[in-house]
């Protein structure tokens, strides 16, 4: 677990993550210009540091209604701007991009952050930047595999030999600078099925799993499924860390948390997927056993902590600003999270 | 509301045929309420699913999918090939995302060569609807090449039957609206 600066006797990390997206108000109709967008997510993450929440990460994703495509960059910015927090990518899409490069932006943002910097890889649920960036989708899984393979390598090693199919060899290369200490904690992007969770098993490397709605028991066998499989090859599940993202919004009643809330997601959701949320499971999201992290903060802790219970997880991490969210809202929500919502969670799960 | 009538042969006649026919009884009797788009696949240039994300397809792919999306009511007319649906109609399937079809009306209009054909709607076209979440029209137009002459469908029963498909197809369409808009309206968010 240190070694991807996990400390569990801290209890339970809470986070907050952007995509980066880039959506109209739907309750006004309004869109905010890119360069207000980016200013926001900063000073949202300016927030979170002061509110004492322990991790801030931003996505990638190059469509139309998302601003941090260049999200190295934004979260350059975010090192500068924050003292404390941790600050990742969630996620960098490595199958389109030289891993070379993105280790040196994110080595980088360490170094600007003073090792405060992870790295979380995914493969892209959104696939049309494979043709923007100039990639076959047809190379889909072997693109993230290989690439993957050499991020890790990279991390690992400060003299790289390396050939491949997808990238020109590296003959004793050395990729610089290196992160503060030394290396990066690179996780793996997963979505909520269990066969994306078993190969982050096999590689054997921390488990960044996305949840949108649903049975909290459900997800439970995806992480059964990693740990089985890291166990198959030989690691110590223990050892790993497992981190969840989904969902959260909270105000003074679940009620209000819907209301508030179904409009960004189901508009939002329309534009960048093709499809809203349909009311009936956004409804249940509310209940203590669904995943969706929706409720009043009295609600929202007893949820977490069951979640807890059941994923034995290290790390939680929110995404409340989804469709155009109203910044005083976020801001609201960080205010809740970081007076009643992380000092109960931190109470309850951290070793006395 | 937005009707699609879907025509998912790029061969023959006859399934166009008889998509005309249902369009017409569609604007007869539904001008006011039913906004109608017949899309004949034989006149479309569409690709094979890649997996990408249905607002990702571009041209004639694009137009397609992004039509049957917006529809409230799809009416599939689909010949038998080989003991199935085509793969053209298929292939439209498998464009869109597993659950493109919650909250529309699907109907389903049927040509085939046999009668020995006529339960393949019922074992092949109704499980991929179902799963895709389409409020179904259970009862489909079944239309054999006996019933055709030169473009133009010969029996008046088939006629009817069209006839009332279109009407089974405006009804269920609006009654499920109806109770969606109330269910909604009582979640209260």
């Amino acid at each position: 677990m240190e070694k991807y600066g996990i400390n569990p006797s801290e209890g339970l990390e809470f986070g907050i993550y952007t995509l980066g997206d880039h959506l109209p108000n739907p309750v006004t109709g309004e869109r905010i210009s890119a360069e207000e967008r980016i200013q926001e997510i900063i000073e949202y993450a300016k927030l979170a540091d002061q509110a004492g929440i322990d991790f801030f990460s931003v996505g990638e994703s190059h469509q139309e209604f998302f601003a941090t495509q260049a999200h190295a960059v934004v979260l350059a910015a975010i090192a500068q701007a924050t003292k404390n927090i941790k600050i990742a990518s969630s996620s960098t899409i490595i199958s389109t991009s030289d891993p070379v490069r993105v280790y040196e932006n994110f080595a980088t943002v360490d170094l600007i952050s003073k090792g405060r910097a992870e790295l979380i890889a995914g493969r892209a649920s959104r696939v049309g930047l494979f043709e923007l960036l100039g990639y076959d989708l047809r190379d889909y899984e072997e693109l993230y595999e290989e690439k993957f393979d050499l991020l890790r390598q990279i991390n690992e090693e400060e003299v790289v030999n390396w050939s491949g199919e997808y990238r020109a060899p590296l003959r004793n290369a050395k990729v610089l600078p290196r992160p503060q200490k030394g290396k990066l904690p690179i996780w793996r992007a997963v979505g909520g099925s269990p066969a994306s969770a078993i190969r982050a098993g096999y590689a054997g490397v921390p488990m960044m799993m996305a949840h949108l709605g649903g049975p909290v028991s459900v997800f439970k066998r995806t992480i059964d499924s990693y740990r089985d499989a890291l166990q198959s090859r030989g690691f110590d599940p223990t050892e790993f860390p497992v981190a969840t993202a989904g969902f959260f919004y909270a105000a003074e009643t679940s009620q209000q948390a819907l209301k508030d809330m179904y409009p960004h997601i189901n508009e939002g959701m329309k534009r960048t997927n093709g499809q809203g949320f349909p009311k009936q499971h956004f409804a249940q999201g509310i209940d203590p056993h669904n995943v969706m992290n929706i409720g009043s903060p009295q609600e929202i802790i007893e949820k977490i902590l069951y979640q807890h219970e059941v994923y034995g997880h290290q790390r939680y991490i929110a995404q409340i600003d989804f469709g155009g969210v109203p910044f005083e809202r976020l801001q609201k929500n960080i205010e809740i999270i970081g007076t009643e919502i992380l000092p109960a969670i931190k109470k309850y799960t951290a070793k006395k | 509301m937005k009707i699609v009538a879907l025509s998912g042969s790029n061969v023959g006649s006859k399934t166009r045929t008889a998509m005309n026919y249902t369009v017409e009884a569609l604007q007869e009797k539904y001008a006011d309420t039913a906004d109608v788009t017949l899309i004949d696949l034989a006149e479309y240039d569409v690709q094979f699913s890649d997996g990408r994300n249905y607002l990702e397809y571009e041209g004639d792919t694009g137009y397609v999918t992004k039509a049957i999306m917006e529809a409230d009511a799809i009416i599939i007319g689909t010949p038998i090939f080989q003991a199935s649906i085509p793969a053209t109609l298929k292939n439209i399937f498998d464009l869109l995302p597993v659950n493109a079809f919650r909250d529309k009306v699907v109907s389903m209009l049927v040509t085939a060569g046999s009668a020995k054909h006529y339960l393949i709607a019922e074992q092949q076209l109704k499980p991929i609807l179902a799963y895709m979440k389409a409020q179904m029209v259970q009862t489909y137009v079944f239309i054999e090449e006996k019933d055709f002459y030169r473009k133009e469908i010969t029996s008046d029963d088939v006629k009817f039957r069209i006839e009332r498909l279109a009407e089974d197809t405006v009804v269920l369409t609006e009654t499920y609206a109806k109770i969606r808009e109330e269910k909604e309206a009582a979640y209260d968010f």
